[in-house]
């Protein structure tokens, strides 16, 4: 296996195969997001407790879970990076950050407009919602630490190191609505248990779930070309393949 | 379709506030993260053709002056 992942460990390979990969993910993400989400508002039934406004956990939950689904591929990341010395996983961590804070920002927000009508308040200093939002300062301080250094070698193993120090609060916001005595409700769906929703209000979620996965992909393919074409730029393989593409492409 | 007309559908069943502002939350940081991420890679890629262009004017300006 590692003769054949090894070739991606190199810039030219891997923004090829992010080239490759990006269009399917930004396309197939794009449809499941939006049947997800029009099926989700607009043909699911009520809730029988929480009347229409718990179709807000269409975007809640997959942009929750995914928050931590991209730290989670930041700190497997991280790890490869600091053992094996690969360059391409801190332009990963980098490239994956701010996506990050996206979904992070999107889960708060939406949660808060959820706990308003349901708990009366916007906010609570509550287990669930105060990790989640350590998440948000993890992702924020893994960016800032890596622009922090002169040096990008140095600022790849600090920021490294950092998001794997920071995976402990994964876990924690996982079973905080075990351990903890909360507001929040417990979880929806797990991989475990029969999930405690019908079908019909089920489908458009795990929809929607994929979708925000793909979408991660995308932003994260993006994002990691990016990241590619910055750091490399006086290379030789860059030179030539934007000397080959007219500029009106860009 | 789950609601009987239009105004029911914006109206939530009273939760049309928090549903649509959720909804249209998330719709805006996703549209900011494709749109940010998009532009940043048009703009790199016209810099690294730019540095081309530049690099071949002045190994051109001094072949020039070598004859």
């Amino acid at each position: 296996m590692w003769k054949w992942l090894h070739p991606y460990a190199k810039a030219e390979r891997a923004y090829q195969l992010c080239g490759t990969l990006q269009p399917w993910f930004g396309v197939i993400s794009l449809g499941l997001l939006l049947t997800g989400t029009l099926w989700g508002l607009a043909f699911a039934p009520t809730d029988y407790q929480q009347g229409d406004s718990f179709r807000i956990i269409y975007v809640h939950v997959p942009s929750s879970i995914l928050s931590m689904g991209a730290y989670a591929s930041m700190a497997i990341a991280a790890f490869i990076g600091l053992v094996w010395q690969l360059r391409m996983s801190d332009l990963y961590i980098v490239a994956v950050a701010p996506v990050g804070i996206g979904f992070t920002l999107i889960a708060l927000f939406t949660g808060a407009a959820w706990g308003k009508p349901m708990w009366g308040a916007w906010w609570v200093w509550d287990a669930r919602l105060t990790s989640e939002l350590i998440l948000l300062f993890l992702y924020i301080g893994i960016l800032s630490l890596y622009n922090a250094f002169e040096d990008k070698g140095s600022a790849g193993k600090a920021a490294s190191i950092l998001t794997l120090v920071g995976s402990v609060n994964l876990p924690v916001i996982h079973y905080s609505v075990e351990w903890w005595n909360t507001l929040h409700q417990g979880a929806t769906i797990s991989k475990l248990e029969k999930p405690s929703m019908d079908p019909s209000m089920l489908w458009p979620l795990l929809i929607n779930l994929l979708g925000f996965g793909l979408l991660l992909g995308y932003l994260g393919c993006l994002r990691m070309r990016n990241e590619i074409l910055e750091r490399e730029k006086h290379r030789k393989w860059v030179k030539t393949l934007i000397a080959g593409s007219p500029q009106d492409a860009f | 379709m789950h609601f009987n007309s239009f105004t029911d559908f914006i109206a939530m069943g009273g939760y049309g506030f928090y549903v649509w502002l959720s909804f249209g939350f998330t719709f805006v940081v996703l549209l900011a993260l494709v749109v940010s991420s998009l532009r940043r890679a048009s703009q790199i890629k016209a810099e690294i053709f730019k540095s081309l262009d530049r690099e071949k004017r002045i190994t051109q300006a001094k072949e020039a002056d070598l004859l």
